[in-house]
């Protein structure tokens, strides 16, 4: 009798010490196609260090998501297609509950996953880039444009020059010249910005540029001719600098030329030279190390000498930041899935998707994350897989950006129209029945 | 009329841009009959190491920074880089492969491109630098006022180095004995060395020149648009330049960057509104497509005929 109750003690502790070393083992693994090499190393080495920084920091100052530590793997991606789509299928499986989250950052990879990630389980987030419909979450239940997509962004670009002019009225008339990256990511502001012209009454000049856009001279003599009020830059990579300069050149004011947010980072910037003060660009984030959650990655990772960034001065660059907001919507996903499917346990990208669709992160929640005004609110549910849809306005003063505006607002009902119209398209073609939101939980 | 004038201008200045980078071709071109596919990587290796020096050596040697020794000391030290880098590539890459067919070199050079590329991000870093090389890229105040036309101070400072360049290339391949045993490379590898012609040396001197060549050309289009990967993208404007030009013409690569900057711009500027704009990046090609089928050595191209 003596004995089997000492087995049975035995037993007991034996499991209880069993479970809580199972929790204290419990990680959650996040896939990082990244892009370190290659025409667009710049940008991606900030973000990625960004992102990686606060994973960094959730592990060391909190011991991860409520005790579950957070682990990475990243995978060269080029910024190419085909090597993105090896590295999703490379990552999907890795870690003890496979991929939780697919994050390309590369509108052409989320094109060629797109189909992917609903038979494997693995939501996709697209922040600021992909496809604009997938903002309908019933017709696109794996995919989340966050924040804002470029229909919003160019929505509220207008919204800002109405600002400049006094009113939207004032907008009548007006010629907006628009330089895009002659792609399908350029192409993206053509529906949106053509309707805005017919309810606002301005004319849209559309200019190409060719890949890779490091010539500019003829379109901007074109640009002189036309004598547009403003410039819309809907540039990537060397078309930046190269826009800049090529306005100076022609004596268009850089305070009327405004950038989408792949057109306004220090990238796009110090490469210009004096010719890129006055620019102006929108952003989904801010640029600014005076964040208290920047203060927490420099004193908790980079005090521990466990930082990413080879070269610290970019730590609260834009490209940077925007690798924070990365991993602060990842990690507040993870947050809030473990509130549903148990605290302390590691989920898998099913669980971590209802996380994301669920997903509020309030002024409250922002202040607490130290991250008031890096980006806005953000709430997401079924039917809308955006958010907020705003921008802040930053400008370059010649040596840094400084932000402008508050967060400013897009069209909503003219985007969200436009999105359902596209979505249901797309249902339709793919013989897709969306879902009924009122009978999510 | 003013602004065809502008366009045109305009066409032709950018067009000695492009013909500064294919320059960097025809000098490897007519030393070993390969067309270098690692050009547009040798002007991104060039520009990024001269820009990494001018930001080191102020630490190391405790200059001024942006101080014109900096600059020159910069200048000496990338085109030591490149010499380096021209002497590798004959001994690691070029000479196992004496002899062989062109199209074997080609592809060498194929997988020169991405060692190079990687090389220079591995030494100095991803970052996007700007370059300031003093000379402000705004139209001259003159013809504006008078006539309307902006003609930028920066394009026509990279005209006259291209010039002086071209020059310099002429007398090189005209008038000296390295120049003329250089031609006796290009014309046939085993004849040159059976008349005792150093196969290795010539090519460590036309590497060492189109290093040169390329340092010029990549401190320019760095200065225009920053020191960036998407220097490797110059390569791509100097195709058709080359093909139009003549791949073994100094000369050629002049006039055919002229004609291709010029054209491109008016057809960009006066056809591409009628057909959806953005024609410049394909314009070019079409343009020495159609070259090729009247002309098919260039303008300037050595004719070559075999005999049956």
């Amino acid at each position: 009798m003596k004995l089997k109750k000492t087995v049975l003690l035995g037993a007991v502790i034996a499991g209880l010490l069993g479970s809580s070393l199972a929790s204290a083992n419990e990680e959650q693994f996040i896939g990082l196609p990244s892009y370190r090499v290659g025409p667009y190393a710049a940008g991606g080495s900030g973000l990625f260090g960004g992102w990686i920084d606060y994973m960094q920091l959730v592990n060391e100052r909190d011991g991860g998501v409520n005790g579950v530590k957070l682990t990475w793997e990243e995978c060269e991606t080029e910024y190419n297609n085909a090597r993105g789509v090896e590295c999703y299928e490379r990552l999907k499986k890795k870690g003890s509950t496979g991929n939780s989250v697919f994050q390309p950052v590369s509108t052409g990879i989320t094109y060629s996953v797109l189909e992917k990630v609903p038979q494997d389980k693995i939501p996709m987030v697209t922040i600021g880039y992909g496809r604009t419909d997938a903002a309908d979450g019933r017709v696109f239940p794996w995919v989340f444009p966050m924040i804002t997509t470029y229909w919003s962004q160019a929505s509220a670009i207008v919204n800002f020059m109405g600002q400049k002019e006094g009113g939207m009225d004032k907008l009548k008339g007006k010629k907006i010249g628009l330089l895009y990256h002659d792609s399908a990511y350029g192409k993206e502001s053509h529906a949106i910005m053509d309707k805005l012209a017919a309810k606002h009454g301005f004319e849209v000049i559309k200019i190409a540029v060719a890949h890779p856009g490091n010539e500019q001279q003829s379109q901007w003599l074109q640009i002189r001719q036309a004598k547009p009020d403003y410039v819309v830059l809907w540039g990537w990579g060397v078309m930046n600098p190269t826009a800049i300069k090529a306005a100076a050149k022609t004596g268009f004011p850089r305070e009327k030329l405004i950038g989408v947010w792949w057109s306004g980072a220090e990238e796009d910037t110090i490469p210009a030279g004096p010719a890129a003060k006055g620019f102006i660009a929108a952003g989904f984030n801010v640029a600014g190390a005076n964040y208290p959650v920047i203060a927490d990655i420099k004193k908790h990772v980079y005090g521990k000498n466990k930082g990413n960034m080879e070269d610290k001065t970019r730590v609260g660059s834009v490209y940077y930041n925007r690798g924070v907001v990365h991993g602060i919507i990842t990690v507040e996903a993870i947050r809030k899935a473990q509130e549903k499917f148990g605290k302390g346990k590691a989920l898998t990208g099913e669980q971590v998707r209802w996380g994301f669709e669920n997903l509020n992160l309030d002024d409250a929640r922002l202040k607490a994350l130290g991250a008031t005004g890096f980006l806005p609110p953000l709430k997401i549910t079924c039917a809308d897989h955006e958010g907020p849809g705003k921008v802040k306005f930053q400008q370059w003063d010649g040596n840094q950006w400084k932000v402008i505006t508050d967060w400013v607002d897009s069209d909503r009902p003219l985007v969200r129209g436009m999105i359902e119209e596209s979505a249901a398209a797309y249902a339709k073609e793919k013989g897709i029945k969306p879902r009924d939101c009122s009978k999510e939980g | 009329m003013q602004f065809f004038i502008e366009v045109l201008v305009g066409g032709l200045l950018s067009g000695v841009m492009y013909a500064l980078v294919a320059l960097g071709f025809v000098l490897i071109y007519k030393a070993s009959g390969v067309f270098n596919f690692a050009q547009g990587a040798m002007v991104f290796f060039a520009a990024l190491t001269f820009v990494g020096f001018q930001e080191v050596l102020p630490g190391w040697l405790g200059l001024e920074a942006g101080s014109g020794v900096v600059f020159w000391l910069a200048f000496l030290l990338a085109f030591i880089a490149m010499i380096l880098l021209g002497t590798a590539t004959e001994r690691i890459v070029l000479r196992p492969l004496v002899n062989q067919p062109h199209i074997t070199l080609f592809m060498a050079t194929i997988g020169l491109t991405y060692v190079v590329e990687g090389l220079a991000q591995m030494t100095w870093g991803a970052n996007v630098r700007g370059l300031d090389l003093g000379i402000v890229d705004e139209p001259i105040a003159w013809l504006m006022d008078n006539y309307e036309i902006g003609v930028s101070k920066f394009d026509l400072f990279a005209a006259g180095v291209a010039a002086s360049l071209v020059a310099l290339l002429a007398l090189l391949f005209q008038y000296t004995k390295v120049g003329r045993a250089l031609r006796a490379v290009a014309d046939d590898h085993q004849a040159a060395l059976s008349i005792g012609i150093p196969l290795q040396t010539i090519w460590r001197v036309v590497w060492a020149v189109a290093g040169f060549v390329a340092l010029v050309a990549g401190m320019i289009w760095g200065a225009r648009n920053g020191v960036q990967f998407a220097l490797t993208f110059t390569a791509l404007k100097a195709l058709p330049v080359l093909i139009l030009g003549g791949f073994t013409s100094v000369p050629g690569a002049i006039v055919g960057g002229l004609i291709i900057g010029a054209s491109e711009k008016l057809a960009e500027v006066y056809v591409g509104p009628f057909v959806g704009g953005g024609i410049e990046g394909w314009f070019p090609y079409m343009l020495a497509l159609a070259f090729l089928l009247f002309r098919p050595e260039g303008l300037f191209g050595e004719k070559h005929i075999d005999r049956v």
